[in-house]
């Protein structure tokens, strides 16, 4: 029986997490919505002034920030299309009768272990470099012109190098909810003529529905706010070609030291991440009653 | 199994599964073998991909010239400490959660999901001016108390699906036998969820390794860990590949290792439980 005792004894264990949790929500972020209301500049300090929106005003109608949202936006919806295409026949090929299943899947798995700054550099370098690299040396070989990635095409390859990350994610999930489909769903369809393509569409697909939803929520949570491959490759550039909603933040806060526009970006940022939260938070609440 | 399998479905499928998985997997082979060239070979045209002078020089280069090992040491304390900090918080909130839940259960554990979901350059400007205050910047300290806060989230989530499965009536024996909650905690408890345990660790520990929004803009030099180390690659050192390969590789060998071992909890973990 759940004494009185035990209740409180629950709230106290509960207590620091909750707590701490509040805390690193509520102060940093009253913080920023303050900040955003200032004029200040960490260049000329002691010169804060209250501006009211000027600062959402001179964030939202600066040209580098709808270059910046669309940036984003491309991204984060290339790299979908990619993750979520590639993983569903990956994830099939997967779930067949293979021969050294394991090794693939580790093999498969692996770039997703692979910290963000070394697969940016291995890739920028290693692979994609106009000369040296070895997709240049492949073009070279097939008699083409190797593309000078990071001038000419640096969206694409900022946008190949993430994809690369997060394929792993994508077909580790699809591959775990194929093979809870049951076996014998799969079978009666085969015995009533249902050839492999219907047999993916009317079975598989409505199947997958779900962990797909899961899968561009959670991808799109961790893709809005891509950072580090940016900052290791392009810097954001050339001029803005690469710079997504985060790096303008980083660049206006910690590049230009201004804090009253930065805090002004971070609160944009935080309601176009507040967007996808809410269906995240839905379908996982769903979730948690069944 | 059941359905009938044709000797050529088999043939064909492995071939394209081991096609695909070799592609995959190729920067990475790609990149370990750079590390075992002379710089010039790792730049050459056209690349050797086997025939090649092996060398472990770059090994040693890296940790002579950029003292390696400080950062190792960096990676290893600012992951593993805010790991074990947030599992400390995590795992008396999750245990009360699972066990004692009452109306509010779902609806903080959810709000605490959601704290996950604030991008982090949504609160850097007031962190970053904060740590400044403090003169946190560059520290290990600050490190690891912004990615235990950044985890715990997900460890506490981790941590109650997992507790969730543990049967009740087991407690319930227990506490008709006159075990005290302490005890309960202790004898009965942790025997049954060190499963659970180790993975919520071994994941947040890859996660807390591999962060890098907040330790490429809080740490410099002194506290660096890989990430940012890995980083400092990108400018003058960019043209020493065989190097820049060599740090990469010992960067993530330990926790390529740790997840390979840990894939099956790693789609719950970042799933919050909604695949299984």
């Amino acid at each position: 029986m759940a004494t009185r005792q035990t209740q409180l004894l629950a709230r106290a264990l509960m207590s620091p997490a909750v707590i701490l949790l509040f805390i690193w929500m509520i102060v940093p972020l009253a913080l920023t919505v303050y900040f955003s209301t200032l004029h200040y500049s960490l260049l000329d300090p002691g010169s804060e002034s209250f501006v009211g929106l000027e600062n959402f005003e001179y964030f939202l109608t600066d040209p580098a920030f709808l270059a910046s949202l669309q940036n984003t936006l491309v991204l984060v919806g290339s790299v979908l299309l990619l993750t979520i295409g590639l993983g569903i026949p990956l994830a099939i090929l997967l779930d067949q009768p293979v021969i050294g299943r394991n090794v693939i899947r580790l093999m498969v798995i692996a770039p997703f272990f692979v910290m963000p700054t070394v697969s940016a550099l291995v890739w920028k370098n290693l692979l994609m470099h106009p000369v040296s690299g070895l997709f240049a040396w492949i073009a070279t070989s097939l008699g083409m012109t190797p593309i000078d990635w990071f001038t000419d095409a640096p969206l694409l390859a900022v946008i190949f190098i993430v994809a690369w990350q997060w394929l792993p994610f994508a077909t580790l999930i699809l591959l775990t909810a194929l093979q809870s489909l049951d076996e014998e769903q799969k079978e009666a369809a085969e015995m009533d003529g249902a050839g492999a393509l219907s047999r993916f569409i009317y079975l598989t697909l409505p199947h997958l529905a779900r962990p797909i939803t899961v899968v561009i929520l959670i991808e799109t949570i961790f893709l809005l706010t891509v950072f580090a491959e940016i900052f290791v490759t392009t810097g954001g550039g050339p001029g803005l070609q690469t710079t997504n909603i985060a790096f303008l933040v980083y660049s206006q806060a910690l590049i230009q030291f201004d804090v009253g526009t930065a805090s002004a970006g971070g609160l944009v940022a935080v309601v176009i991440a507040n967007i996808v939260a809410f269906f995240l938070v839905r379908i996982v609440g769903r979730n948690l009653e069944a | 199994m059941a359905r009938k399998v044709t000797g050529r479905h088999v043939v064909i499928s492995t071939a394209g599964a081991w096609i695909a998985g070799f592609v995959i997997f190729f920067p990475i082979l790609w990149m370990v073998l750079a590390s075992f060239k002379t710089e010039l070979e790792a730049f050459a045209t056209p690349p050797s991909f086997l025939f090649f002078h092996w060398t472990t020089e770059n090994y040693v280069t890296v940790q002579e010239r950029s003292d390696y090992l400080h950062h190792a040491l960096n990676s290893l304390i600012v992951a593993g400490g805010s790991t074990l900090i947030a599992m400390l918080i995590a795992i008396p909130a999750a245990w009360s959660m699972a066990f004692s839940p009452t109306k509010r259960t779902k609806d903080i554990l959810l709000w605490m999901l959601s704290t996950k979901m604030m991008p982090p350059v949504g609160v850097l400007v007031p962190i970053y001016l904060i740590y400044k205050n403090l003169g946190l910047l560059d520290t290990r300290t600050g490190l690891v108390f912004i990615l235990c806060l950044g985890n715990l989230p997900i460890v506490i989530w981790m941590l109650f699906t997992y507790f969730k499965e543990i049967p009740k009536d087991i407690l319930e024996a227990a506490r008709m036998d006159g075990a005290t909650i302490g005890r309960e905690l202790i004898y009965v408890l942790t025997p049954m969820a060190i499963p659970g345990l180790a993975s919520t660790l071994l994941l947040n520990l890859i996660l807390a390794w591999n962060e890098a929004f907040w330790t490429l803009n809080l740490s410099t030099l002194e506290a660096a860990p890989l990430t940012t180390f890995i980083a400092s690659y990108s400018s003058p050192e960019g043209l020493f590949w065989a190097r820049l390969s060599a740090a990469s590789t010992l960067a993530i060998a330990p926790i390529l290792i740790i997840g390979w071992f840990s894939q099956k909890q790693l789609v719950r973990g970042l799933t919050f439980g909604a695949v299984k």
